[in-house]
C-alpha cells in the first residue's frame, strides 16, 4: 500500500516543494522505505496508553500583561527579500485580469 | 602547536587569568590563530567573528584589571575571556546565522538567543559559528549546504553530527568550549566521535529562545567541552528559567561543578543500570571492550552495577523519525521567502515563489524529512502514524522511569562504532540507525551525557550516562569518574601535521 509517484507529488505540493520527475521517483522510493520501517509500530500494543506530545506538562504558563519593547520595524524588515516602506512586499497573490 | 594556551581547561584558564598569567586577548588570539592554522583542513566554522571577539576580549580584560585591583575576584564572571563556538542554528544578533542551509545563507538575526546572552554575560567570547547538518538533520555534518567538517582525529572521517563543527572546534583547540543542539543525539554523537564531553540536558533545562527549531518537543541546547568540569561550568551558565521560552523550567539550577568534583571521590552508593538492550550484539567489538572495561572500573570505584531492561527501546528510531519529522514539517513551514531567507527569482505569483524558494533553499535531507513528516500528519495517516508514535513514546518513557527506579543512572555506548569514513553511510535509513543509543533521551526528555572512555584504533569511544529528569548532578558525578578512570587511555588528537 505504498506511495505512487503521483501520491508523492501531491504530498510534495502540500508541503510546497517542487520536484522534477526524476527527483520524485527517488523521493517516492525513500518515502516507501521509511514507511516500511516505521510500520513496525503497528505491532506494538498501545491499548489504553495515552499519547505523549511533550516531556513536560506545563500548562497555561502566564506572564503579566506588561508592555515591553519588541523588535523595531526596521529590525524586523532588515532580512526581508523585498520591502515597500514598512511592509514586506510579495509577488502578486490574486491573478490579474490579463490572465483571464 | 603544543604551546596553545587553549590546551588548558576552562577552570585552569580562569586561575591563570586571575593570576595575570594570561589575558582574554591572549585566549582569543590563540583561538583565532588556531582557527587560521587548522580550519582550512577541518572546516569546523561557517563564520569566524575575529573582530567581534577581539573587541569583547578588550572589554573582559578591563573587567579583570578591575576585579584584581579591587580584590573582588568573585565579581569576575565564570567564563571571563573564554573563547566559545556556537552551532550555527543559534541566533546571534548582528552575526550571520545559517543553520547550514541555503535558505538562511544571508540571514543576520535581529536578536540573540537567550543562551548566547547568558554566555556573554558570563564573560564568554564568541569566536564563531560552527557547521552542522542542515537544520540539524543528520548524524555526520555531511548534509551541511556549505561544506563537510572533518574529524580532527582523522581527516578522512566524519566528526559526527549534527553539532559536528562545535565538537571538532573543541577537539582541535579552536575554542575552549562550544554549544550544540541535540534533537536525537546531535551533541552526544559528535562528542563521542571527536573525544569531547557533550551533554543533552533535561528537556526545558536550557532556554530554546532564539534557537532555530527542528523538533520542538525534542530539541535541547547543550554544552560541549574538553572535560567534565568545563561542561558542568558551561551548563551552570546556560541553564535556567527564561520568560521568553514558556517551555523552560522553573526548577532551580544546582551547583553542577560541585557534582562533577564529587565524582573524583569514588562512586560509593551509586547504582548504575546496565540495560540489556544497549549491550546487545551490533556494537563494534573495540567499542564494546572499551565501554565494558570502563564499567568494570566504575565498579572498582564503588558503583553497584544493576541489570535493567528497556523493552520498547527497539522502537525508538521509528518513533523518533515520525515525531521529529512531523514537528520539523510544521516548524519549517515558516521558510516561505517572504519575511527573511532566500526568495527564488522569476516567479510572478506568491504560491510559485514560495514553492520555488523552498525547493531551491532546502537540501535533500531536509526535503526528505518534510515529506515524511507531512505523511505522518496528513489526515488519513495521523492515527496510524503520528498518534501511534506518540503512544509508543509514552511506553518508552515508562520503560525509562521503571529502569530508574532500580538505579540512579543507566549507561550505554554513545555509538555502536567509532567515527566512520566520510561518504561511508549513504542509505538514509542506515544513517538514522546511527542514533539508536541516543534518541531515547530526547523522546523521554531525560538528560544524557557522552564522555570519552578511551581510544579504539586511535579513535575516541564515547560512554553515555542517562539520568532522571533534572538528574544532571548524577551525570556529572559519574562522568567525572569515567574521565578519571580513562585518563590513562585518553589524549588529544595529533594535529601537528597541519
Amino acid at each position: 500500500m505504498g506511495y505512487t509517484v503521483d501520491d508523492a507529488k501531491l504530498l510534495a505540493d502540500r508541503a510546497k516543494l517542487r520536484f522534477s520527475r526524476e527527483q520524485l521517483e527517488k523521493a517516492t522510493q525513500e518515502l516507501n522505505d521509511m514507511i516500511r520501517y516505521v510500520d513496525q509500530l503497528a505491532h506494538v500494543d498501545t491499548e489504553g496508553v495515552p499519547p505523549m506530545s511533550h516531556p513536560h506538562s506545563f500548562a497555561n504558563v502566564w506572564r503579566d500583561d506588561e508592555p515591553k519593547e519588541g523588535l523595531s520595524a526596521e529590525d524586523a524588515l532588515a532580512n526581508a527579500p523585498d520591502r515597500h516602506g514598512q511592509f514586506f512586499r510579495v509577488p502578486r497573490i490574486i491573478a490579474g485580469e490579463e490572465e483571464g | 602547536m603544543s604551546e596553545n594556551v587553549l590546551d588548558l581547561s576552562v577552570h585552569e584558564l580562569r586561575r591563570k587569568l586571575l593570576q595575570g598569567q594570561v589575558t582574554a586577548a591572549d585566549m582569543v588570539d590563540a583561538a583565532l590563530k588556531r582557527i587560521e592554522a587548522l580550519d582550512g583542513a577541518i572546516g569546523a566554522f561557517i563564520t569566524v567573528d575575529a573582530e567581534g571577539a577581539r573587541v569583547a576580549a578588550e572589554k573582559v580584560d578591563r573587567m579583570v584589571t578591575e576585579a584584581v585591583r579591587s580584590g573582588d575576584e568573585k565579581a569576575l564572571p565564570p567564563l571571563a575571556g573564554i573563547p566559545v563556538a556556537l552551532k550555527d542554528n543559534i541566533c546571534t544578533r548582528g552575526l550571520r546565522t545559517t543553520a547550514s542551509s541555503r535558505i538562511l545563507e544571508s540571514f543576520v538575526p535581529p536578536y540573540s538567543a537567550t543562551v548566547v546572552e547568558k554566555l556573554q554575560s558570563a564573560g564568554a567570547i564568541v569566536v564563531g559559528k560552527t557547521n552542522l547538518d542542515e537544520f540539524a538533520m543528520g548524524s555526520t555534518t555531511e548534509s551541511s549546504a556549505f561544506h563537510t567538517t572533518r574529524n580532527p582525529w582523522d581527516l578522512e572521517r566524519v566528526p559526527g553530527g549534527s553539532s559536528g563543527g562545535s565538537a571538532a572546534a573543541v577537539a582541535a583547540g579552536m575554542a575552549s568550549a562550544a554549544v550544540g543542539t541535540d534533537t536525537g543525539g546531535s551533541v552526544r554523537l559528535p562528542s563521542a566521535f571527536c573525544g569531547t564531553v557533550g551533554l543533552k540536558p533535561t528537556y526545558a533545562r536550557v532556554s530554546r529562545y532564539g534557537v532555530i527549531s527542528y523538533g520542538s518537543s525534542l530539541d535541547c541546547v547543550g554544552p560541549i567541552a574538553g572535560n567534565v568540569l568545563d561542561c558542568a561550568i558551561m551548563l551552570g551558565v546556560m541553564a535556567g528559567l527564561d520568560p521568553r521560552d514558556a517551555t523552560s523550567s522553573p526548577e532551580p539550577v544546582p551547583d553542577y561543578v560541585e557534582s562533577a568534583r564529587s565524582g573524583l571521590d569514588g562512586l560509593q552508593g551509586v547504582r548504575i543500570g546496565v540495560p540489556a538492550e544497549f549491550f546487545a550484539p551490533g556494537i563494534a567489538s573495540g567499542v564494546r571492550e572499551t565501554v565494558e572495561r570502563t564499567l568494570h572500573r566504575l565498579e572498582e570505584a564503588g558503583a553497584e552495577l544493576v541489570d535493567v531492561s528497556l523493552p520498547h527501546v527497539e522502537y525508538s528510531v521509528a518513533v523518533y523519525y515520525l515525531v521529529a519529522t512531523a514537528e520539523a514539517s510544521s516548524n519549517l513551514a515558516r521558510y516561505d521567502g517572504v519575511r527573511y531567507g532566500l526568495r527564488a527569482e522569476g516567479k510572478d505569483d506568491v504560491g510559485s515563489t514560495i514553492a520555488a524558494s523552498r525547493t531551491e533553499g532546502f537540501g535533500q535531507e531536509v526535503q526528505r524529512r518534510i515529506l515524511l513528516g507531512s505523511h505522518a500528519l496528513s489526515a488519513g495517516n495521523y492515527a496510524a502514524y503520528f498518534d501511534k508514535a506518540m503512544r509508543v513514546r509514552t511506553l518508552i518513557r515508562r520503560d525509562i522511569e521503571a529502569a530508574l527506579e532500580k538505579c540512579d543512572c543507566f549507561v550505554s555506548p554513545t555509538s555502536s562504532t567509532t567515527a566512520f569514513k566520510i561518504g561511508e553511510v549513504r542509505d538514509p535509513l542506515a544513517m538514522y540507525l546511527q542514533d539508536i543509543y541516543t534518541i531515547v533521551a530526547n523522546l523521554a526528555g531525560v538528560p544524557a551525557i557522552s564522555v570519552p572512555c578511551g581510544l579504539h584504533q586511535g579513535l575516541p569511544v564515547g560512554f553515555q550516562v542517562f539520568g532522571p529528569m533534572f538528574g544532571e548532578p548524577t551525570l556529572f558525578r559519574v562522568a567525572a569518574a569515567v574521565e578519571q578512570a580513562s585518563a590513562g587511555e585518553m589524549r588529544r588528537p595529533k594535529l601537528e601535521v597541519m
